[in-house]
């Protein structure tokens, strides 16, 4: 990922021009320059102030309409950061609402098989609690009680399914637990969703879904994947040849550009600088399957001819990437060989999250595309490891607290980024 | 050995011996079955199957790939489990990634085939 260009023989670093401020940091001063504290990753109080301030107020991503795709379709989400877990649902007027997953009964949790905290799926025609057998239908009315009779002047009018604020924007489903959220989704989103609009997410269907546990802060898994600074050096072993892995070690990283939206920001990305004719910097596997890190080498079908304007914002050649991070937990990175891929990080406790990761391409055409991605999503699981792991150890030593601050470079500015939202909303809720 | 063997087309039966650990259809089952293995079997396994995959991908594309008939199914399980032992043969020399611990990261949602 780092920029490095076939020289003769070797391999040379390229240039990138940064603002005219000097740095992509001090083009926006409300950032400084200082070295950082990491007390807002390591500190439960702070947590219980994220859950308040930002994750109660929040627009945050749930999913995908796809998930959902005809009448009585539905899935549930485990909002651990909010104490809830909610149920989405297609309605027979093709609605996609969502519920508070509990029955207005006794409180028993509604949608869930086998085990009541993993997340469920599936399609009904009404909900029933496994309970006493009340029912609801897929707009959320209570529709029959168990035994009516014996309750005293119930009117079930009175007992839906509580609902919680949805709002859909190309296609991915955002809910907001706050029962009047200050903004309306598309006004929360912004600018930067403007310059992506008119993406074919909707043509990118074929997903691969991962999910962790991780030991560490949430903060610090969104720092990982917003920087790639770490990049030649941590993955360095996965270069295929060892010349390559210390050519790319010594020319470090650059990103192309960098952009702050409100709470939201952006990183614009070189893919790995190699000419697909080139066949010395792919593995075997990669050269079989036309395919690796970056995703399937070959431009994949069912894209668009024009990139919206935000996506390769610079109009680079060397473009690859663009990560977009939506404030608070949700990024869509946007490769250049038209698939994407998203991450969302659900705190636990102060020192865990889940991280979820979903892989979206075109449905292929045949065996060969389909093995392309295979490969693409085997080895984005290659790397996954390796920086996951990275992140309980940087959790477990930032928790003796022996060092207070900690120095962030240039390509490290959307790291700075984020922890200051995240002490602004926190401060701003508390003032 | 399972109860049914696993067949392969007929063009490929030269890799059936590898079709009973191989060719599974999840890939939680491939990525199991690779940190199960030692080096040399899956080095075994890379060995026979690479050289044939490219001629298999060929076959392979000639059928819509939501009606592949089951042998070519396992043929292309088969090939999604070269790419599974690819990392541990081509570049970590050992099952696991190095430095992952006891991380994991479940593919709990994938597209079958």
């Amino acid at each position: 990922m780092a920029l490095i260009e076939k020289k003769g023989t070797g391999w040379a670093a390229l240039q990138i021009k940064k603002p005219s401020a000097g740095s992509w940091t001090e083009a926006y001063p409300e950032l400084g320059t200082e070295p950082i504290s990491y007390e807002d990753s390591i500190s439960p109080e702070f947590l219980e102030a994220e859950r308040q301030a930002i994750f109660k107020r929040c627009w945050v991503n749930v999913g995908r309409v796809e998930q959902v795709p005809k009448a009585g379709s539905y899935f549930t989400k485990e909002l651990a950061v909010v104490n809830t877990s909610i149920i989405v649902v297609r309605g027979a007027d093709q609605k996609i609402r969502a519920f508070h997953n509990i029955c207005r009964h006794r409180g028993n949790k509604l949608v869930w098989t086998d085990y009541p905290d993993r997340e469920d799926r599936g399609t009904c025609r009404q909900f029933a609690c496994k309970y006493h057998g009340w029912r609801y239908a897929l707009d959320g009315k209570l529709v029959f009680i168990q035994q009516e009779g014996e309750f005293f002047g119930i009117d079930k009018e009175r007992y839906g399914l509580v609902e919680v604020n949805l709002d859909v924007w190309e296609g991915f489903i955002f809910v907001n637990l706050s029962p009047t959220p200050a903004q309306p989704l598309r006004e929360f989103l912004g600018e930067m969703a403007s310059g992506i609009e008119g993406y074919p997410f909707h043509k990118l269907t074929q997903a691969f879904r991962y999910r962790s546990e991780i030991k560490a802060n949430w903060k610090l898994c969104q720092d990982a994947f917003q920087e790639f600074y770490h990049a030649p050096v941590l993955h360095k072993k996965q270069m295929p040849t060892p010349e390559m892995g210390q050519a790319l070690s010594e020319a470090g990283y650059q990103g192309i550009h960098y952009e702050v939206f409100g709470p939201h920001r952006m990183v614009s990305s070189t893919g790995l600088v190699r000419a697909p004719r080139d066949a010395d910097p792919a593995k075997p596997i990669d050269r079989l399957t036309r395919s690796g890190l970056h995703g399937p080498w070959d431009q994949l079908s069912g894209g668009t001819a024009e990139l919206p304007r935000g996506i390769n914002p610079t109009k680079s050649p060397l473009w690859g990437l663009d990560s977009f991070q939506f404030f608070p937990n949700f990024v869509i990175l946007i490769w250049k060989a038209n698939w994407y891929l998203t991450y969302h990080y659900w705190p636990l406790t102060p020192h865990s999250h889940v991280f979820e990761t979903t892989l979206y391409f075109p449905p292929p055409k045949n065996a060969a595309e389909r093995l392309a991605q295979e490969t693409a999503a085997v080895t984005f699981k290659e790397y996954g490891f390796q920086d996951s792991n990275t992140l309980e150890a940087t959790q477990s030593m930032l928790q003796s607290r022996v060092v207070d601050k900690f120095p962030l470079c240039d390509q490290e500015v959307l790291c700075r980024h984020l922890h200051k939202v995240v002490q602004d909303w926190v401060k701003a809720y508390h003032a | 050995m399972p109860d049914k063997p696993i067949l392969l087309p007929a063009e490929f039966a030269d890799l059936e011996p590898f079709a009973a650990d191989w060719a599974l259809r999840r890939e939680r089952e491939r990525y199991a079955k690779r940190l199960s293995s030692s080096m040399e079997q899956m080095q075994a396994f890379y060995d026979a199957a690479f050289p044939r995959a490219a001629a298999a991908i060929q076959y392979l594309n000639q059928f819509d790939l939501d009606k592949l008939p089951e042998p070519a199914q396992n043929l292309l399980f088969l090939l999604y489990s070269l790419v599974t032992v690819s990392f541990p043969v081509e570049v970590w020399k050992q099952p696991h990634v190095p430095d992952a611990g006891a991380s994991y990261l479940d593919l709990v949602d994938e597209p079958v085939p």
